[in-house]
């Protein structure tokens, strides 16, 4: 709600929920469903968080957007949720049930009365390398954050708006909607509780240097597999790779690429191993005789998952490879050798393939940016969950998690929130 | 009601370049005769939303049009209040954006078909009323383990009463049972006291919090909101009003007996890793067959688990189950060799530090292996053989104590029974697909009696998959297929004890969000905040029970001639019983047989000779009609022919309107909805499926109207397909122009 209507300061609400991704969004949808008043803050443009990056959800193979279609309708009715994009909390004072909250909006430069109609990009000749696919192509400076945007609204990269260029799509915008003068804001908010839930991001593959990610073409990331396999991706949902913009007769997936492992994250990303057996399909769906090779440690496939490692290792050109990948070199044909010391008889084997995926693992957003109050984390940055911490964590910022315990946590927030603001009916 | 209606035609977003819009009012007036009729170029502005809310106060409107975008955007703005009723005619993405190059009449008639529509739904349907009558905000909580405590807490904290009940003397559950439990914070490496009594006390001393030990729900009846429950605990029976329930009636332990392929059974010396709890806990860490210090130890993990001849999943905890046991007893044997033969050893997320300090203890080796034989041998010891392991060889180990890692069975499946009977119940479906309506009565029969509910559907939780009761799996983690009854813990999946915690305070919000949209009438999730609910004109109720076998959601009851009884706070307003009653006696104030019905007839049928036939879609509202929107938003373009009803599920798609449409001249109707089996992503579970079996009616109708077959089709869409929705239309054209056109036309 309130989706159109300018966030005037003071504000006032039960909860502040921090992150618009699925732990957020559910956070703050839940327990406006049960009364309560939310303002929900996103730092980017649109909700969605890592989700709406996400081609499909392992175990069910279905599309994420299904799941934030429904939260959007649940937002779109619901008069107890402010949603604020491009919002970040700038301070935080106080003690739980009564906190005072700086929030600062960065311009969008396009304002409510935005139709999403699109002439603005359509006359538009600046371009921007296009975050939402981790930099694989281009947008127009003025563009949609992406196909289920929400708010389904048009915004200027900030790296545009004093450009002279994007007069010409102030002015094709009928709607009066373009406002290169934006400039950020500050609104306070009178709040009870703060929910955390700013995600993760993914480890920065180039820190591993031996697996080659940045410097050879053919190696991408998990992340950017998910992109280059939808619709809205680089390739249109085309799995090619990257060098030469070929189909691929063979897929190398290296699991715990800098998870379980002391000199980058000492701890398991937990949903890696699914999401590459979940990728593992895409592959079949448009290679059926492309080899598949998982390089793992563990398959750690909890809980009912274990129907989907099972159904995966019927597969009969899916090489399940105990080792960890120690290197991989870049062949003069584009390919790629992956190294691994086979752990079952500590012999190296060696695997040349057209394209490698890293499973690279999560990140908590708390590692690098943390709540503005005194909070505990542990030693890489996970918020602690106790009794009577200032902020409420939520999602990833606590462990890694696959999006349905995702929600789950979420939902827990909501009351958590509840409860720190005050509680009562 | 007298309706009142204004029609409001955006003229933006290239609707007025696309259109003759003249035309447009001019149709609109005549066909509808609306009171107001007016055109702006952004009734999305603030100047144009004004006008439509200076024209309600001026001329009393009680119906508005909003003939623009899609109903997706801008919901807040063309939001009048309840007492006006708004229906959007999507002009923008399903006509002008997804129609650019078809010819000029093609594009008006569908505008005006369009509009036609959207006037004809408002004449024929009401605002909402709520549902509002007296009901309990109470909380009942089944199950005193960690989750159930958690629960109660949490919702006590937040102001809601909670009645606990817990069929043991104690209240802990497992947890109770285990002596330490392994660390949730960091440096994740020492152990754990397991907090219960503490966790105990506080629920024990909670002002908002009635704690019914020995007691088992005998009946449970009513709806939410107003629910009656019936306990017992041997005295005399208690019946109290709750408004919702968290049922965390835990596991049960894999029945041991079965793992004697294991060597359980075969000597004392082998024992569950529950077992070894238990040992600890009695200070009795011993060889159990003499009561000597046990010099060496095996854990077999997956004991039964991520096995397809039984537990076919992994129960997630078992492997720092076991972790934690080798730390017991190298802590009181420190020269105890310790070994723990696994398939992939799992500790998930920062647990990854407990395994790795596990690791550092050089008296505990660690082995991926599959177990061979488990055989008894002389001298009380355990002779167990292990190939593929780290070592690339078959290994032998003689152990004086082997602890089988065995996994977890949630209640539901089972029943409150003892852990000897596990597993000797046919109540999982034996094809592991989902039971329907009868199917889960018969389970609930054979298996669970937790809740005892007095609903026509059955006693219990419906299951899925290996007895766990839930609906969604991903993104709905808490649906339960009973409203306002919300599984937590490892009763919905295998879990440990910081998840289960983090999942007691999710069940107990979705508990208090009930009985507070119970309270105020309103649905819960998906269609949270609708006031709709079913009406039944009785009269002509045939007693055929489709409405109340079909209900997903066991809203439905019958009483003894078979009459359908309504619990209209059970419902999540889907109009799956709509779609379900042949005799057309299901409505929803605000959506109907007889709405749709009407706006089929709205639409204008060329006749035969204009050789432009006419194809009526039913789109599901959550994924199919969003899907549509997509492809107008990215400028596909598809066949004119087509019209777009949206229903609020595919199986809230009565056949009598395909009747309908067939009478008034439509070529063909296609039907597009979630994907129904296994993998199901319809909201309400059971609505595609539903929908796909009714395809048989459809087929008689076809046949008694000597039409033929092709011109009915249905079809499953994800949202993320909507670039194939083009190409299905299209595909469903050319059918329609082999069959040709519909004898009925102009009839």
């Amino acid at each position: 709600m309130a989706e159109h209507a300018p966030a005037e300061s003071p504000l006032s609400a039960s909860i502040l929920v921090v992150g618009g991704g699925m732990s957020g969004m559910t956070a703050a949808i839940e327990a406006s469903e049960v009364g309560h008043e939310v303002i929900l803050l996103e730092k980017g443009p649109s909700l969605g968080g890592a989700v709406a990056r996400m081609n499909q959800y392992f175990p069910k193979l279905c599309p994420p957007f299904c799941g934030v279609e429904i939260n959007y309708k649940r937002l779109r009715t619901n008069k107890n949720v402010r949603v604020m994009t491009l919002a970040e909390v700038d301070s935080i004072s106080g003690s739980p049930g009564n906190y005072q909250v700086q929030i600062k909006v960065n311009p969008r430069f396009v304002n409510e009365k935005c139709t999403a109609c699109g002439e603005c990009a359509k006359v538009c000749e600046l371009e921007r390398d296009n975050d939402h696919n981790w930099g694989m192509d281009k947008t127009k400076a003025v563009y949609l954050p992406h196909k289920m945007a929400y708010p389904m609204r048009y915004v200027v990269d900030p790296a545009f708006a004093g450009d002279q260029k994007m007069k010409v799509c102030a002015e094709a915008c009928e709607y009066g909607a373009i406002e290169l003068d934006q400039k950020p804001r500050t609104v306070s908010a009178k709040v009870g509780s703060i929910v955390w839930a700013t995600g993760w991001v993914p480890y920065d593959a180039t820190k591993m240097e031996n697996l080659g990610f940045g410097r050879i073409p053919n190696v991408i990331t998990n992340v950017m597999m998910e992109r280059v396999a939808s619709e809205d991706g680089p390739t249109g949902g085309k799995i090619l790779r990257p060098s030469d913009k070929t189909e691929i007769k063979s897929i190398a997936f290296v699991q715990c690429a800098g998870s379980r492992d002391d000199n980058h994250l000492p701890y398991c990303s937990a949903v890696c191993c699914m999401a590459s057996m979940k990728q593992a399909t895409y592959v079949r769906e448009q290679y059926p005789e492309a080899e598949i090779h998982v390089f793992y440690i563990d398959i750690r496939s909890p809980g009912r998952l274990e129907d989907f490692y099972m159904k995966m290792q019927k597969d009969e050109k899916m090489y399940f490879r105990r080792g960890k990948v120690a290197k991989i070199t870049e062949e003069n044909n584009g390919d790629v050798t992956l190294e691994a010391e086979d752990t079952l008889t500590g012999k190296m084997q060696k695997a040349t393939v057209n394209l490698a995926v890293l499973a690279t693992g999560m990140v908590p957003a708390t590692a690098a940016v943390k709540p503005p109050i005194s909070v505990e984390t542990d030693d890489y940055g996970f918020l602690l969950q106790k009794d009577g911490a200032p902020v409420i964590g939520a999602g990833t910022t606590v462990r890694p998690l696959e999006v349905s315990a995702t929600v789950q946590d979420g939902t827990g927030a909501a009351l958590k929130g509840i409860i720190a603001a005050g509680g009562g009916h | 009601m007298d309706t009142k209606v204004g029609v409001y035609i955006c003229t933006g977003c290239d609707i007025g370049k696309g259109l003759d819009i003249d035309k447009l009012v001019e149709t609109t007036k005549a066909d509808s005769k609306p009171k107001v009729c007016k055109t702006h170029a952004a009734f999305c502005s603030p100047e144009g939303a004004q006008l439509i809310h200076d024209d309600i106060k001026a001329e009393g409107l009680n119906r508005v049009a909003v003939c623009a975008c899609s109903q997706r955007y801008f919901a807040d703005v063309f939001d009048f209040g309840k007492e006006v009723l708004v229906d959007r005619a999507n002009l923008r993405e399903h006509v002008v954006w997804s129609h650019r190059d078809c010819e000029a009449e093609d594009i008006q008639a569908m505008a005006e078909d369009y509009v036609r529509m959207s006037v004809t739904r408002l004449q024929n349907t009401e605002p909402p009323v709520p549902f509002v009558e007296k009901t309990s905000k109470a909380v009942l909580v089944i199950g005193g383990g960690i989750t159930g405590m958690n629960s109660a807490l949490s919702a006590a904290a937040a102001g809601y009463d909670v009645v606990l009940v817990e069929k043991e003397a104690e209240l802990g559950g497992w947890a109770a049972k285990f002596s330490k439990v392994f660390p949730k914070l960091p440096p994740y490496r020492d152990l754990q006291p397991n907090g219960v009594d503490e966790l105990a006390q506080k629920v024990k001393g909670h002002s908002r919090i009635a704690v019914r030990i020995s007691t088992t729900v005998t009946k449970t009846s009513g709806q939410p909101g107003q629910f009656v429950v019936s306990l017992q605990n041997g005295g005399a029976p208690e019946e109290l009003q709750v408004g919702a329930i968290v049922q965390a009636t835990g596991f049960v332990p894999y029945n041991p007996q079965k793992l004697a392929y294991l060597g359980y059974g075969k000597s004392p010396n082998v024992v569950t890793n529950v077992e070894l709890e238990q040992l600890v806990k009695d200070n009795r860490l011993v060889r159990p067959s003499d009561g000597k210090p046990p010099e060496s130890v095996v854990f077999i993990q997956c004991a039964g688990s991520r096995d397809e001849q039984h537990l076919p999943y992994c129960s997630a905890v078992c492997c720092r189950v076991s972790l934690k046991q080798a730390l017991y007893v190298r802590e009181k044997y420190p020269d105890a060799r310790i070994y723990i033969i696994y398939k992939d050893l799992r500790s998930p997320a920062q647990y990854e530090r407990f395994y790795a300090r596990v690791q550092e203890d050089d008296g505990i080796f660690m082995s991926k292996g599959e177990i061979t034989s488990v055989e008894s041998i002389p001298g009380d010891r355990v002779a167990v053989e292990a190939d593929e392991t780290l070592l690339g060889e078959k290994i032998k180990i003689e152990a004086d104590l082997v602890v089988l890692a065995a996994g977890m069975v949630p209640t539901t499946k089972v029943g409150e029974v003892e852990p000897g009977a596990v597993g000797e119940t046919p109540a999982e479906p034996a094809d592991g697909k989902m039971a329907d309506g009868k199917k889960a009565a018969e389970s609930a029969e054979a298996g669970a009696k937790i809740l005892n509910l007095t609903y026509r559907q059955g006693t219990d939780l419906p299951t899925l998959k290996y007895g766990f009761p839930d609906s969604h799996f991903i993104c709905f983690p808490y649906e339960t297929r009973r409203t306002g009854i919300y599984a937590a813990g490892t009763v919905r999946a295998p879990m440990d004890m910081a998840t289960a915690t983090n999942d007691a305070y999710g069940a107990a919000l979705k508990a208090i969000q009930s009985v507070e949209c119970s309270a105020a009438g309103r649905a819960v999730h998906p269609r949270a905040g609708d006031e709709s609910y079913p009406d039944f004109f009785f009269q002509r109720c045939t007693q055929c029970k489709r409405c109340t076998e079909e209900c997903p959601f066991g809203t439905l009851d019958e009483d003894d001639k078979g009459t359908p009884k309504l619990n209209p706070l059970r419902c999540r307003r889907c109009g799956i019983c709509l779609g379900a009653c042949p005799e057309r006696i299901i409505s929803f104030k605000n959506y109907n047989v007889n709405s749709i019905s009407q706006m089929i007839k709205a639409i204008h049928i060329p006749d035969e000779f204009e050789e432009k036939p006419r194809i009526l879609a039913f789109m599901c509202e959550n994924d199919a009609y969003p899907a549509l929107d997509m492809v107008g938003a990215k400028r596909m373009q598809y066949n004119a022919m087509v019209r777009v009803i949206p229903v609020r599920c595919i199986g809230a798609t009565n056949v009598v309107w395909l009747g309908d449409a067939l009478a008034s001249g439509f070529d063909g109707i296609i039907l597009i909805g979630c994907k129904r089996g296994d993998d199901y992503q319809c909201h309400y579970v059971r609505g595609s499926e539903l929908a796909h079996t009714r395809m048989g009616n459809v087929q008689e109708k076809l046949k008694q109207l000597v039409l033929e077959p092709e011109r009915v089709e249905i079809h499953e869409l994800p949202i993320s397909d909507f670039y194939r929705i083009p190409q299905i239309f299209d595909d469903f054209l050319k059918v329609i122009e082999d069959v040709g056109p519909n004898p009925y036309k102009g009839m």
